[in-house]
């Protein structure tokens, strides 16, 4: 399990109005572990990962070269449905935004969009999904609750548990701990650690201290080309570039 | 190498560098001191080491605190890290070497309770050479200058031979006269403190080396 490849990336490169947003990238991403991608605001962190999921699909001005393989399988061939690629590959983003309903109706709305309608099914989603994003205990009185009325971290874990009931096999986490607070941020960093033994994940952050606390991998980005890429424990004590030392012990010049 | 964007963690990493150096500076006075108190017969200057020797005690406490507060307050990575844990380890093999003055100052004191066996020779040498390879392995710390720390580990061997050939001449000595037993034990205890400087001196060196360039490079003779 621990060498088999999730994702594999080509020689990615990606246009948009005409700039070069991401250059050349070419990665392993292993299943079951943690990838932390790092970098300055601008390097092309979240456009590499809105890539892995084609949701940059929806920009007009966007020109996509070179591969990415989701299992083996190129993820923008033809035959691809982004619907069905993006039930594979759940996404939390760095805002926490719950649908205006209760707890409950928040978790199944993907299942059941999707075509779940048996109600005990349903109930096992929810009871599953947020224990898995280690909300249940806190919540499992109040489901009917508008989700409006928890907390921010608690927001967030509800997003995660809502990217979990459509049983992904990978999560993008795109700054999801930015708003948080330290204990929030902790409980999130928690969940997942323990959801890497039955996911991918990929965990963009502007927090270099996050990736270093929870990735496995971590991965560089500077002015849109990936500098440096290896397990997480080398790239916080010997980085191999000097740009990365940089970065990631806050120097500058 | 460039700065920080936090200035704090520049001016605290400095603030460590000039400890660690200023503690250096008094180890090595005390290691002067212990040769001329041998060569001058001066048991005068063992007051001064035994004072310094109280000071790097001290200082071996603030600069380890210090170090603890740095990591907890800036939680460093990559070379910053290295450098202070590097610092914590020097720190420790100068307090080492301090202890290894005072254990000098006894033999000498012993040493001179006696009529001297021969002109010293070989000790002033292996005097000089751990007290080079001692100065030289701080200032490639300083500097993180990786070519001279290496040339520094290439020198543990001379000591050790030098060591072997005092100690081989003492149980000469010992064996052709037994009143020599007392000042022969003396200075085969002082040979050995000082091969054990050397030791330190290569311990640092190799400490510069892991933070210069993240390499491990201890035990690699074995």
């Amino acid at each position: 399990m621990e060498d088999t490849v999730k994702f594999k990336i080509e020689n990615l490169n990606v246009y948009w109005s005409g700039s070069h947003v991401l250059k050349s990238i070419s990665m392993d991403i292993g299943a079951n572990k943690i990838l932390g991608i790092i970098g300055p605001s601008g390097s092309g962190k979240t456009v590499f990962l809105r890539t892995l999921n084609r949701l940059n699909d929806m920009e007009l001005q966007i020109r996509i070269e070179g591969g990415v393989l989701l299992d083996g399988k190129d993820i923008f061939a033809p035959g691809m449905d982004p619907v069905m690629l993006r039930k594979k590959i759940g996404m939390v983003f760095a805002l926490p935004i719950p649908l205006p309903a209760s707890i409950y109706n928040n978790i199944i709305y993907g299942p059941s969009l999707s075509g779940i309608t048996n109600k005990n099914r349903l109930d096992e989603i929810v009871v599953k999904s947020l224990k898995s994003a280690f909300l249940w205990d806190e919540v499992k009185d109040r489901l009917k609750t508008s989700a409006m009325r928890l907390s921010g971290g608690q927001q967030q874990r509800l997003c995660l548990a809502r990217t979990l009931a459509m049983e992904p096999e990978v999560i993008l986490l795109d700054e999801p701990c930015s708003g948080l607070d330290p204990i929030s941020t902790t409980q999130i960093e928690y969940a997942l650690k323990e959801l890497k033994k039955n996911y991918t994940i990929v965990l963009v952050t502007n927090n270099t201290k996050q990736a270093a606390r929870v990735a496995d991998n971590t991965a560089f980005f500077l002015m849109n080309e990936l500098i440096e890429y290896g397990p997480t424990g080398t790239i916080f004590t010997v980085p191999g570039d000097i740009r990365t030392m940089d970065y990631i012990t806050g120097r500058f010049g | 190498m460039a700065q920080h964007l936090d200035r704090n963690f520049d001016i605290a990493l400095e603030s460590v560098k000039s400890d660690i150096l200023k503690m250096g500076d008094i180890v090595e006075f005390m290691l002067g001191d212990t040769l001329k108190a041998l060569m001058e017969r001066n048991l005068n200057v063992i007051e001064r080491i035994k004072e310094n020797e109280v000071i790097v005690n001290k200082m071996q406490i603030e600069i380890d605190e210090l170090c603890l507060k740095i990591i907890a307050l800036h939680q460093p990575t990559a070379i910053d890290l290295r450098f202070l844990m590097g610092v914590t380890k020097i720190n420790t093999a100068l307090e080492r070497i301090g202890d290894h003055a005072i254990n000098i100052c006894n033999c000498i004191n012993r040493i001179l309770q006696y009529k001297q066996m021969k002109p010293y020779v070989d000790l002033p040498e292996l005097f000089k050479i751990a007290r080079e390879m001692f100065m030289e392995s701080l200032n490639a710390f300083i500097n993180l200058n990786t070519e001279n720390a290496r040339s520094i580990l290439l020198r543990d061997d001379q000591v050790d031979s030098l060591r072997d050939k005092i100690v081989q001449e003492c149980i000469n000595y010992m064996i052709k006269d037994s009143s020599n037993v007392n000042i022969a034990v003396n200075i085969i205890l002082l040979a050995n403190n000082l091969e054990k400087i050397a030791d330190h001196a290569t311990n640092i060196s190799e400490i510069v080396i892991f933070v210069a360039q993240g390499k491990d490079v201890r035990h690699q003779s074995e």
